[in-house]
């Protein structure tokens, strides 16, 4: 029993037929084929699955398709869009903070949300903001770094990447 | 699972629990939804959306009560001046429900109706005799949050009901208060044990009134009037150790905690008393396992 659903998905509109019980992660992965997000434990409790709703992290895995209805959605594929979003991901290459790669759309996702709150951030509220996101190759203190990274070469806060501010 | 509807108002979310029978109401959904793809219900139940219903959001103070809806995100109530100001045991519990994401998804009520025995929210809301009101169509009625939760997973929520606010009465002024939450870890962490304790003090410094609750060491909230009531008339800076002692006797005799992965039974009874002997030693006393979570206000 399919029904459409409307939002607005990296900054542009989206429309697409699908049960509302569908998981988001589900519907983002395998319907609209952005298969960055990852489903680390379809719990809640790794952080694989983190996207902004609106202006809020959230996790992919439990969210309903129904609930995106009219919600403005942002997934890994839309940061490169903005220019803090894009600092970020070179930032971590530049950290060398990626092992097997698994958790680091989350955990980028995550310091996203926080970087584009507070500008500069502690090592302390960076590991707060990231204390949702599990790493299993344990290679927190260069994600930690990453972030610094970013940080220190910050313009100012930014919001959400729309597309249109590219 | 079969349909999900979401609704944009109470009247509507009332109307569409009444229209079929095997309806649940979902705020967050972040213990629901893990719940039914875990063991999937035997019938197809309808999901009714309720995040979004204005009239269970938002924290207000009004003339008996801090008035918090349902539907208010942790996320929020970590955030909150008012929460701050007339419940910061509350505050720090909310700061220690799950992680970021987590906290701007599940919500007070949610934990509420989840009823597990580790909720974090549910020793707070018992030392502050919160109460809960619940809408039907019928109407709405009110009880304390200790005569709501049954037991793991049981409430006194019937069909057709959704709990709409949580009531924490306008109280005499705390003198110290604390929540403790230990787990494995800082975040995403279910709780070994946890505690929330309060002392109000007469002129002379002396508790005239402690209220204490423990979480994850019994079915629901564990509350200890006879601990309570030994410290009563206690210099509240420096209770006779020979009290506290027994207070602790008291709470050990009376958690009814159980072995699963997090902990064993032993472990849980003998943290809770620990717990307890903490909150009440003078507050220069050194920590006593750096991975709880540790807030204190006083």
């Amino acid at each position: 029993m399919s029904t459409d659903i409307e939002f607005e998905l990296n900054g542009k509109p989206v429309r697409i037929a699908t049960p509302e019980t569908r998981r988001a992660i589900d519907l983002l992965r395998e319907d609209l084929h952005l298969t960055g997000s990852k489903e680390g434990c379809g719990a809640g409790e790794c952080g694989a699955c983190a996207v902004l709703i609106g202006d809020e992290i959230r996790l992919a895995c439990l969210m309903l398709a129904g609930q995106l209805a009219g919600r403005r959605v942002t997934t890994i594929e839309g940061l490169p869009h903005s220019a803090l979003g894009a600092r970020l991901l070179r930032a971590f290459a530049e950290a060398g903070a990626v092992q097997c790669g698994y958790c680091i759309p989350g955990m980028e996702m995550a310091a996203f949300d926080l970087l584009r709150r507070e500008p500069d951030p502690s090592r302390e509220r960076i590991r707060e903001a990231l204390s949702g996101n599990l790493c299993r190759c344990t290679g927190y203190v260069k994600i930690v770094d990453a972030v610094r990274l970013a940080a220190a070469g910050d313009a100012g806060p930014e919001s959400p990447p729309d597309g249109a501010a590219a | 699972m079969t349909r999900f509807h979401a609704a944009h108002s109470l009247t509507e979310a009332l109307a569409l629990l009444h229209e079929e029978t095997d309806t649940r109401p979902m705020a967050g959904g972040t213990d629901i939804l893990v719940r039914m793809r875990r063991s999937p219900p035997a019938v197809p139940l309808t999901l009714i959306g309720i995040e979004g219903v204005p009239e269970l959001q938002g924290i207000r103070e009004e003339p008996s009560w801090l008035s918090i809806g349902a539907a208010t995100p942790f996320a929020a109530i970590a955030a909150s001046p008012l929460i701050a100001a007339h419940a910061p045991l509350l505050q720090d519990a909310a700061r220690a429900v799950g992680a970021p994401a987590i906290r701007n998804m599940a919500t007070l009520g949610g934990n509420l109706c989840t009823a597990s025995p580790a909720g974090d929210s549910l020793p707070p809301l018992y030392v502050l005799d919160a109460e809960v009101e619940l809408a039907s169509k019928a109407g709405r009625r009110r009880m304390a949050v200790s005569d709501f939760i049954l037991g793991p997973g049981e409430t006194q929520l019937e069909p057709g009901e959704i709990l709409c606010r949580v009531l924490v009465p306008h109280a005499p002024p705390i003198a110290r208060c604390q929540f403790e939450k230990v787990g494995r870890r800082r975040s995403l962490a279910i709780a070994v044990a946890s505690f929330a304790g309060l002392l109000r003090v007469d002129g002379a410094g002396r508790i005239a009134g402690a209220r204490f609750a423990f979480g994850s060491v019994g079915p629901a909230a564990v509350t200890v009037p006879e601990a309570e009531a030994l410290l009563r008339g206690q210099l509240a800076v420096q209770p006779d150790p020979a009290a506290v002692e027994r207070a602790v006797l008291a709470v050990c005799a009376t958690v009814r905690p159980i072995d699963d992965l997090r902990a064993s039974a032993s472990y849980r009874r003998a943290l809770a008393g620990n717990l307890l002997r903490r909150f009440l030693s003078p507050p220069s006393s050194p920590g006593l396992n750096a991975a709880t979570g540790h807030a204190s206000h006083g």
